[in-house]
């Protein structure tokens, strides 16, 4: 399917489209997060500001718990760096979806916009990368993602905490529309899925002292890489475009 | 941390996620023509989505039940073809179903 004769209120309207599930899935975690932080002395305006410019939930999460431990500031930069990692690989993955002619401040707004959940939609999107679309559905997300944590802050419990939880299943439920489909089409891809949920699980309980974010990173080396020796891709035309 | 140590910690937190964002995307300006670094990132995706699902669906949910039952109407709901809004929300939908009857039973 190509995508390439699109209008710019098209890919607008597309990107509306997509970004307000992941909003309402961003909203309801970021609610949660916002009771983290407003435990931990942080006001509306520092949550909103925060979520604005971090838009990560386990990068948040540890934010936070360190200001409420009051860490040294470069504690704070580590911390981050580790938690976020798994955006580098998603960047460099990203990299090969970018059209040829993406300057520098193009590359630097794309990659700020990296969300586990935009980076998917990145991922997903037929041929080379649209920044009006990813754009669109990224400020529409990351507004509701820091709206929540502002509500978060504000009103702390007043949704019933079991429809904060089912609400927050919908970030899972959106990982699963990316990855089942191609899954369904490529045995590799199915394998590598299986594979992941088994290492997954298998690390969260034998090793529960590893953070999640440096479970992720560890696990989508090893894994990706097993699998890119077992089934390299077999011509050119598979880089980057294929998803 | 006072205000303005709040501030800053907030700062430093931006700056470095951003850095790890952009960086690759930055510096990496052409088609990757090694066969296994294009294949390692194509299959990046798939293992760190899947990694991120399980089993945190599941340690998240109001009861293990309630989790696995997100998780098989999820990938149920995706196999046929469902898009990423319904999905979502059939996710959403059967874990908190599933969690009331658990707390009914």
């Amino acid at each position: 399917m190509s995508r390439d004769g699109m209008t710019t209120r098209k890919l607008i309207s597309f990107g509306l489209r997509h970004g307000f599930p992941i909003g309402l899935g961003y909203f309801a975690v970021a609610f949660s997060l916002g009771i983290t932080a407003r435990g931990a002395g942080v006001t509306p305006l520092q949550g909103f500001v925060a979520s604005i410019l971090n838009h990560a939930s386990a990068g948040e999460y540890a934010l936070y718990s360190l200001i409420a431990a009051n860490a040294a500031y470069w504690e704070v930069a580590a911390v981050i760096f580790v938690t976020n990692m798994r955006y580098l690989l998603m960047s460099a993955s990203l990299s090969q979806k970018m059209p040829p002619d993406a300057g520098f401040l193009k590359r630097l707004t794309a990659g700020f916009c990296i969300t586990d959940e935009i980076f998917a939609l990145g991922i997903a999107w037929p041929g080379p990368l649209n920044c009006v679309y990813l754009v669109t559905a990224f400020l529409l997300a990351d507004v509701m993602w820091a709206s929540g944590t502002l509500c978060g802050i504000l009103v702390g419990n007043v949704l019933p905490p079991d429809v904060v939880t089912a609400l927050s299943a919908a970030i899972y439920g959106m990982f699963l529309a990316i990855i089942i489909p191609p899954a369904r089409k490529n045995k590799v891809i199915l394998g590598l899925v299986l594979a992941s949920f088994a290492a997954s699980f298998a690390f969260s309980r034998l090793l529960p002292s590893l953070s999640e974010g440096t479970r992720v990173v560890i696990l989508t080396v090893v894994l990706a890489a097993a699998a890119a020796v077992l089934f390299p891709l077999k011509d050119e035309a598979e880089g980057g475009t294929k998803a | 941390m006072s205000g303005t140590g709040i501030w800053i910690a907030i700062l430093i937190g931006a700056g470095v996620s951003l850095l790890v964002r952009a960086l690759p995307l930055t510096l990496i300006r052409r088609p990757i023509r090694s066969r296994f670094i294009r294949s390692f990132l194509y299959y990046v995706p798939y293992a760190t989505l899947a990694v991120m699902t399980f089993p945190a669906l599941v340690d998240s949910a109001a009861a293990p039940a309630a989790g696995i039952a997100a998780l098989a109407a999820g990938t149920l709901a995706a196999w046929f073809g469902a898009g990423l809004f319904p999905v979502a929300v059939c996710t959403c939908a059967v874990e908190y179903a599933v969690s009331k009857l658990a707390g009914i039973l």
